[in-house]
């Protein structure tokens, strides 16, 4: 159990309750399981990392439990009870300074101090979709929901939000326009953030400018946008949607760069890579693809459940260290080959490097020249 | 000068035209301007490669012939069901996780027997001839089933009405041009939406050898080649639609016989005339599916999110790849 969860490099958490930690070099996945029997009671509804190393995994899941995985011992360690069912099921999950704080579906968000009984709450409005903590200051959060705009939280002080956002201007007929915040992102190195909405919106706002509404505001496709994610580069985002339909925008313009394919199913969550330009994607369709940012193809994907592929997934952590197991990757590639073809480096030096869509291209234009000769040349003969 | 060339060739050729005309290797046919010629320069090769094929068939029967017991058994010719690409989603039937996922899922309800289906049918708005016809005689299969008109109403108003009234399927049949072309399946309490596209209808009027109306028995119900996860889902989809114990009396037969993605209903009534063979009537209307998109949860095109969705351009680049 100890060496499967240590292979792991993508935790996957499922509708029953069951956690999956995926190997990418293995293309396996591999469940981990603590109750006997599996129910829809303990639907994993967060992940997210226990501690800066990345050795622990929090659950959280349906029934208001906070279950604790350690990647190193593969196995379940703690149990924590955080709120009820009638609260509504987790939106978020976060660690701070060892106590952990909790955010669900009517609004309620909590901060569980280890030991102590007492808990800090915050009334983040009535309803919340998802709360997020700034990686930067890890006292800070951000929570929106359902006509619940952008609010962002100082745990130190829960009694007002450090900003709140302001909706947009009337649209052109003069009619509010409704807001519906469905995940969010802190942009590293600056205090912007960036929430995308199910009104298929994606909205930057600043902080530290005077302004309340957003910065900057694009539109992407036709369905609400269900998760997002920040690439290691600062300068774009990846959204995904219900149709399955991934985008990468950039966000200086608010452009789509490019589309990321293959999903067949609704996207529920992305994460990408903190260092690689690598974004993972889990969604209705049961399955978990590994997409490079570089040329938006699928390096890997992986059906979720070695006996089967059943479950929807919601939520899934990547971890830093992905390129030790990872000989995928473009580095690894290289230094494998080098380690191989020692001797023969001149050889393969001297090689052109042809790639094939540039050769494709130079097929496509070479016939074209041969055949607007073959026309000259006949049309010549014709003549004589 | 290549006009002369076949010239020469065409002569002995008309002389004697069992011989095989040896032409250089560069030569084709597309290469003659002419058109005459050209036509009589292919025909022949069309000939000269049907000899070719013969005498090879019949070489090959011979060398079988002479064999007898020992030859080789015959291969199997491919046909894209044969040369389907694995799909990795095909469901093992000793699966646990499967049998799991089937035990609690939306239609876990019916298979444990504890609700019976209820099916509300009705169309897009202002329905013309063929459709209605249509919706009166799937009422007249699917037992227990109620057709409404219906008067421009939402369906995301209608679906809470029907919750209300106990009926567990909401069918919608769209309408384009006075020919139905769309069905939306929702399975009510809080099922998933399948929405799929409709062709080739055909009435019970326009059925050549048909037998007479169907009873009220309620038919069984034969589902073929729903093999990946996704198959399996609709395949369920189809099989609550029916009530759990067939009525053997009635002889009758619902069918959906799953092929390449297209869904294939018919509905026969059978007799058996001695132990081993039996006589089919087809009665009723038929009609083929296919599947467009499943949506989690009952019908909600804008906010829903989609289990499953047809891309077309992702997902049709290979003539042997099936999603079902």
């Amino acid at each position: 159990m100890a060496e499967k969860s240590r292979v792991c490099s993508v935790w996957v958490g499922s509708e029953t309750g069951i956690l999956k930690g995926v190997s990418l070099a293995k293309k396996q996945a591999f469940n981990f399981c603590e109750m006997s029997h599996l129910s829809r009671e303990q639907e994993v509804c967060v992940l997210c990392w226990g501690d800066v190393h990345e050795t622990e995994v929090l659950l959280g899941c349906a029934n208001g439990e906070v279950k604790t995985f350690s990647t190193e011992k593969g196995v379940f360690t703690e149990t924590r009870l955080c709120g009820q069912i009638d609260e509504g099921k987790f939106t978020g999950l976060a660690v701070v300074d060892s106590a952990l704080v909790t955010s669900v579906e009517s609004g309620l968000v909590k901060v569980w101090k280890e030991g102590s009984t007492d808990t800090v709450e915050i009334n983040a409005g009535k309803s919340v979709c998802r709360m997020r903590q700034n990686p930067a200051q890890r006292h800070r959060v951000g929570t929106g929901g359902k006509e619940n705009g952008l609010k962002v939280w100082d745990l130190e002080r829960p009694d007002t939000p450090v900003f709140t956002a302001k909706n947009v201007r009337n649209d052109w007929l003069d009619l509010r326009v409704p807001e519906w915040v469905r995940d969010l992102a802190f942009v590293p190195d600056s205090d912007k953030i960036v929430t995308c909405t199910g009104h298929h919106q994606v909205r930057v706002y600043d902080p530290a400018t005077p302004q309340r509404r957003p910065v900057l505001e694009t539109q992407f496709g036709e369905y609400p946008l269900t998760a997002l994610s920040l690439p290691a580069s600062p300068v774009s985002v990846v959204v995904g949607n219900t149709q399955g339909q991934m985008a990468v925008l950039d966000l200086r313009k608010g452009l789509v760069c490019g589309s990321l394919k293959g999903l067949a199913g609704g996207v529920r969550e992305l994460q990408c890579h903190p260092s690689l330009p690598l974004v993972a994607s889990c969604g209705l369709d049961r399955f978990l693809r590994v997409h490079s940012l570089e040329d938006r193809s699928v390096q890997h994907k992986v059906r979720l459940g070695t006996l089967a592929w059943l479950w929807t997934l919601l939520s899934l952590c990547f971890r830093s260290s992905l390129l030790q197991e990872c000989p995928a990757t473009h580095q690894g590639d290289e230094a494998v080959k080098e380690e191989e073809h020692g001797g023969e480096d001149e050889v393969w030096d001297a090689m052109e490097t042809v790639t094939e869509k540039a050769s494709q291209r130079r097929k496509a234009t070479e016939g074209f020249r041969d055949g607007a000769e073959k026309m000259a040349i006949k049309k010549k003969k014709v003549k004589k | 000068m290549e006009s002369s060339v076949n010239q020469n060739e065409a002569k002995p050729e008309s002389v004697d035209s069992a011989s095989a005309p040896v032409f250089p290797p560069t030569f084709s046919v597309s290469e003659i301007k002419n058109k005459q010629r050209r036509h009589l320069m292919f025909m022949r090769l069309k000939q000269e490669k049907r000899r070719e094929k013969l005498s090879l068939k019949k070489k090959r029967r011979k060398e079988r012939e002479a064999l007898g017991d020992e030859a080789p058994p015959k291969p199997v010719p491919k046909t894209i069901e044969n040369q389907r690409v694995y799909d990795e989603t095909t469901v093992d039937p000793e699966d646990e996780e499967v049998a799991f996922d089937e035990g609690t899922d939306e239609f876990s309800a019916y298979f444990n027997r504890l609700t019976n289906p209820k099916v509300l049918i009705t169309t897009s708005d202002r329905p013309r001839g063929r459709t209605v016809r249509f919706c009166q005689q799937l009422a007249t299969i699917i037992p227990d089933s109620h057709v409404y008109y219906r008067r421009g109403l939402a369906l995301k108003r209608i679906i809470p009405q029907c919750i209300a009234r106990g009926f567990t399927y909401l069918i919608v049949i769209n309408e384009d041009r006075k020919v139905p072309n769309g069905l939306v399946l929702c399975h009510l309490p809080d099922g998933p939406t399948a929405h799929f596209k409709v062709s080739s209808v055909r009435l019970r009027k326009e059925m050549k050898r048909r037998g007479k109306d169907p009873t009220k028995h309620t038919p069984e119900v034969i589902l073929n080649n729903f093999t990946t996860r996704l198959g399996h889902s609709i395949g369920r989809m189809f099989a609550a639609l029916f009530p759990h114990d067939p009525e053997f009396v009635g002889r009758q037969v619902a069918t959906f016989h799953n092929q390449r993605d297209f869904i294939f209903f018919r509905f026969h009534r059978y007799i058996f005339k001695n132990e081993k063979r039996v006589g089919i009537q087809e009665l009723g209307p038929r009609f083929t599916l296919k599947l467009r998109s499943l949506q989690k949860g009952t019908f909600d095109s804008k906010f829903g999110e989609y289990e499953w969705v047809h891309k077309r351009h992702e997902m049709d680049t290979s003539r042997r790849k099936f999603h079902l």
